[in-house]
Parts: structure tokens; sequence; C-alpha cells
């Protein structure tokens, strides 16, 4: 499945500072279907080049990090459990505190 | 000679003070007068003197504006938290669009490294308070309009006094656990929050607790791990990126103001200078289970006052450097000590290991830049220097070997490397206590700081 993924808000450091990803994710871990969970899992191991804990706390985003699928809070849309669709725009931002 | 100048000095500016406040107060009187005489016009303006008329003459052309909001600015008052890089652009926007009442909370003062970005200050100002001098230019720039000063750093003890005063809020602050008691004390109090944020060359805007859209914690319930909240200081930022977020701040509680269009609540505007791109996304709405703002929060002005926003997110509210300690005294020297061992030509590598960026800026003579980042893979190259100056050093010194220090910006990063330095066979590394910054301070007053 063809899709586009974004990091911002620093986020871009911990995968080569390049912030638009286009790649292409199978469904993960018998999956029916690619979850939000699966594509964090496939990000983590193949996109993520270092300090790993500054992405991902557990199984989920680390506490600061918001989730946008197709420009929309995660929340909205079932957070881990949301199914992503063929050229889906997944967006990882830091939230920023500078001023 | 130069005692005698500072005096001078400190007579002519306490001078200079008593002028300014005779001024203030002419200005007050006059400002009454004028007040007088223009209720005393028969003409029907719509509550709006003539002389406002005259200023505020394109909002009123304005149709989507006019003179309804006008007046519902003119009888409006704002806050704004940080007369910084986001507050300087929204401080001026609100006092010429003819905010009525305009609050100023900082505790900071101007310095020379402010000027790129806090447009508001001028370079007359470097070392007083924000607060006096962005009240200063908002009062140049609308002399009609009230202008509050709170030269105070915001605390859970003077917040809830300071912002009850006030119908909108901006939040325009640099930290995380400020933003977090900003927040919550507008929820305790039912005020909108317009809240701004930039770094490096990122910003992020929205309104909190307005219309029921979320609050900061229904948005970040979890503060983030401190390592994830740079600094305009250790991040940098490009000067007008800022600027845009803050004009976009002062937009946004401009229209909460007047009660015109539609305000960024429940969404977030995302901004990437380098590839000019603007995105608005959806964001949550009101969580129910929120801390401080949902259903069953228990969140009231008692609970509040008593909070301990540096605890909750491990971050002290005033950013002072982290000041770490990891390494025992004798694996470490003073700024002098290093200064005597250069002068004394001891045999010695110096190991600088700030990122590269940071290098090109400013740096010790014969220092080499290992970035900390690629210690590990550099380990071979400060081996066969430190043997090669071993070996042209044999015939002096019997016995002796060329000595390893490193060094950072403030003596932080120096720590974390000596330690790994020591823990794969560099038992003798040893940093500098403060970085170049304490070169400067104690060895150098003409070494550049940044």
């Amino acid at each position: 499945m063809q899709l586009t993924l974004e990091f911002g808000g620093g986020l871009e450091l911990l995968c080569d500072s390049k912030k638009i990803h286009n790649v292409n994710v199978e469904q993960q871990n018998g999956e029916d279907k690619l979850t939000m969970k699966g594509l964090l899992s496939w990000v983590k191991t193949n996109l993520i080049k270092e300090r790993p804990e500054m992405f991902m706390k557990g199984d989920t985003v680390r506490p600061g990090v918001l989730v946008l699928v197709n420009d929309c809070d995660w929340e909205l849309s079932g957070q881990l459990s949301t199914l992503l669709e063929e050229k889906d725009v997944v967006v990882f931002i830091s939230t920023l505190h500078g001023g | 000679m130069a005692s005698e100048i500072l005096q001078q000095l400190e007579s002519l500016k306490n001078e200079k003070t008593k002028i300014e406040h005779k001024i203030s107060l002419l200005e007050a009187q006059l400002k009454d007068i004028n007040l007088q005489n223009d209720a005393a016009s028969s003409y029907l303006t719509n509550g709006l003197a003539p002389h406002m008329i005259h200023r505020y003459s394109r909002h009123l052309v304005l149709p989507s504006f006019g003179v309804q909001g006008q007046a519902n600015l003119l009888k409006s008052s704002i806050l704004v938290v940080g007369a910084g890089g986001l507050g300087a652009p929204a401080l001026l926007y609100f006092a010429a669009s003819g905010v009525g009442r305009l609050g100023i909370v900082d505790h900071d003062k101007v310095e020379l490294n402010n000027m790129h970005r806090q447009i508001i200050h001028t370079e007359a100002y470097i070392g007083q308070p924000k607060v006096k001098s962005a009240a200063a230019a908002c009062r140049s720039v609308n002399s009609s309009i009230e202008v509050v000063e709170h030269e105070e750093a915001l605390r859970t003890s003077n917040a809830l006094e300071i912002l009850s005063k006030y119908d909108i809020i901006v939040d325009a602050t640099d930290n995380a656990p400020t933003r977090y008691m900003i927040s919550d004390c507008c929820v305790v109090l039912g005020k909108p929050l317009v809240s701004g944020a930039a770094l490096g060359l990122e910003g992020q805007l929205t309104i909190y607790n307005h219309n029921g859209g979320p609050c900061y914690r229904c948005l970040f319930p979890t503060p983030p791990p401190r390592t994830a909240c740079q600094s305009c200081a250790d991040g940098g930022v490009l000067g007008v990126v800022p600027g845009i977020i803050g004009c976009l701040q002062a937009l946004e509680a401009i229209k909460i103001a007047a009660s015109v269009g539609e305000p960024l609540s429940g969404r977030m505007l995302l901004f990437d200078a380098l590839a000019a791109r603007i995105r608005v996304v959806k964001i949550r709405g009101r969580s129910l289970q929120c801390e401080a703002c949902g259903e069953n929060a228990t969140f009231n002005q008692q609970y509040f006052r008593e909070f301990d926003y540096e605890k909750f997110t491990q971050t002290p509210l005033c950013v002072p450097p982290t000041k770490l300690n990891l390494l025992p005294n004798e694996s470490r020297i003073s700024s002098n000590e290093y200064k005597e061992i250069v002068v004394n030509k001891e045999p010695h590598v110096l190991v600088d290991v700030r990122p590269a960026h940071h290098f090109k800026i400013v740096s010790l003579p014969n220092s080499l830049n290992i970035p900390l980042s690629t210690l590990e893979s550099r380990l071979p190259e400060i081996s066969s220097i430190l043997k090669k100056d071993d070996e042209e050093e044999k015939g002096l010194v019997n016995g002796s070997s060329a000595k390893l220090y490193v060094v950072c910006r403030r003596g932080n990063d120096s720590q974390r490397a000596v330690q790994y330095l020591q823990k794969m066979g560099f038992t003798s590394a040893k940093d500098i206590v403060g970085g170049l910054e304490s070169w400067a301070q104690n060895v150098d007053p003409n070494f550049p700081t940044y």
C-alpha cells in the first residue's frame, strides 16, 4: 500500500532529517488490513534511525506527538486501530514549546 | 573614568525615568480631556470618538468588521504572556488595532540576542525589562489605549489574579510547564486561550478552551519528556517564523474580541517555513476524560494554586540552562586550569563535542571537532592523534602522555562524552567545567558567546 508519511516538529531528525517519506507498507503481524498500530511498528523498524524513545512509548507514540491521518487527529479515527487506505497521508508532529 | 561615566549615566537614567513618568501623567490628563470633549460631540457616531473614527477608518470601512467590530475591540481586554518572539508582533498589532486594555506579562530583560526576532524591542532597551520596553512601544503606536505592565513571572500564585482581569489570553511563552499552567488557569477561569509556538523553521497555532473546543491537556494529557522540548536558545529559530505565528495569534485574538469570523478552535495550523507550506488540520474536541476540563474534572482555583507544574513536566518554569553533574571532580578541570595548560604548552588534545554547525560559529584554537553523536565512530581518530602527540613529546618528557580534554558549549555534553570516553579506555579524559561559556566568562571576555 502506497502511503505518504511526514515527520515534523523535530521528529524528522530521527529519520535522517527527511520530512517526507513515500513508502510502500503491507499489513503487519498477521493483521487483515494495515492499521496505525501496524504502521507504527513498521515505522519504528524501517524509518527511525536513532533515539526510538523520542518517537514511541510502549506500542504508541510518545506523549507530545500528534498523529494526523489525512489532516485529521487520529483520536477522531480510532487511534491505533485506525484503518489505513491506499494513498493515505500520515503526519507525525512533535508539539513545539518555543517562542 | 569609567566609574564617572557610569555615575553620570545612572543619574541621567534616573532623570529620564522621572521625565517619562511626568509625560505619562500629562498624557493621561490630556486623554481624559479629549474623551470629555469627544463625549460632548453631538454627532451620531455609535460611541466612537471622533479621533477614533479617523484612526480606525480602514477597519470601519471594512464591511465584515465595521463599527461593531471596532467597538467590540475597543471594549475588549487581551493579556499577552511573554513579550518575546511571538508576543512582539502580536502586541504591536493589538495596540495598533485598538484593543481597549492590553496586558503584558514577562519577567525577562531585553538582550542583544533577542533582537533578531523580538521586533518590539529596540537597542536602547537592552538590559531593561521586556515589559517596560514592550509597553513603551505599544504606547508609542497608540496612546489612546490602556497598556498594563505585569513585570513578573507567571506563577500559580499570581496567575489567577492576573488572568482574571482579561477577556482573552495569548500564550506567547517558551516552555512546557508555563503552557500547561496557562491552559489550566484559562479552564478554571473560563477564558479563551490563543496559543502559538515556534522553533527552528516551524510554527504551530490553535485556540484552546473556546466554543467547546479542547484545552491544552485534552490534546496533551501527558507532558512530553524533557528531552523533547527544545528551546530557541538551543535549537535556534529563524526570526521571522515566530513573527508569523505571533501575527496569526494577533489575528485570531482580534477575531474573538471583535466577534467576527471562524476562530481556529478544534483546528490547528501547522506552518513549515522551509517548504513554504501552511496546513490546517482537524484536532479532537474537548475530552470528557480531561483532568482539567473533562466531565468529572475536579480542577478548581484551589487545586490550581497548589499544582506543581515543574514537577508535572519535569521542567523548571524559568528555563535556566541545565547543569549536569555526571563526573567526579578529578575528571574535570576549570576553564582557568585549561588556560594554564595552554600557556605552559603542555601536550594535550582538545576535543570539542558540539555539533558541527555550532563549531563553525566560534571555536578554541587547535580544537578538534568531533560532535557527540559521532564520537563512537571516531574513537580511532582520537587514539591515533594521542599516539602521534606522544611520539612527538617522547624526547622531551619521559613517560608523560598527551592529555585528552573535552569541551562543549556549557559543559553538559562534554561530561557525557568524558563518561563514554572513560568507559572506552580513555581513562585520563577530562572535561572543562562550564564549557566555552565559562571560557568567555572567566578566561577571555573577548571570546564570543551565542
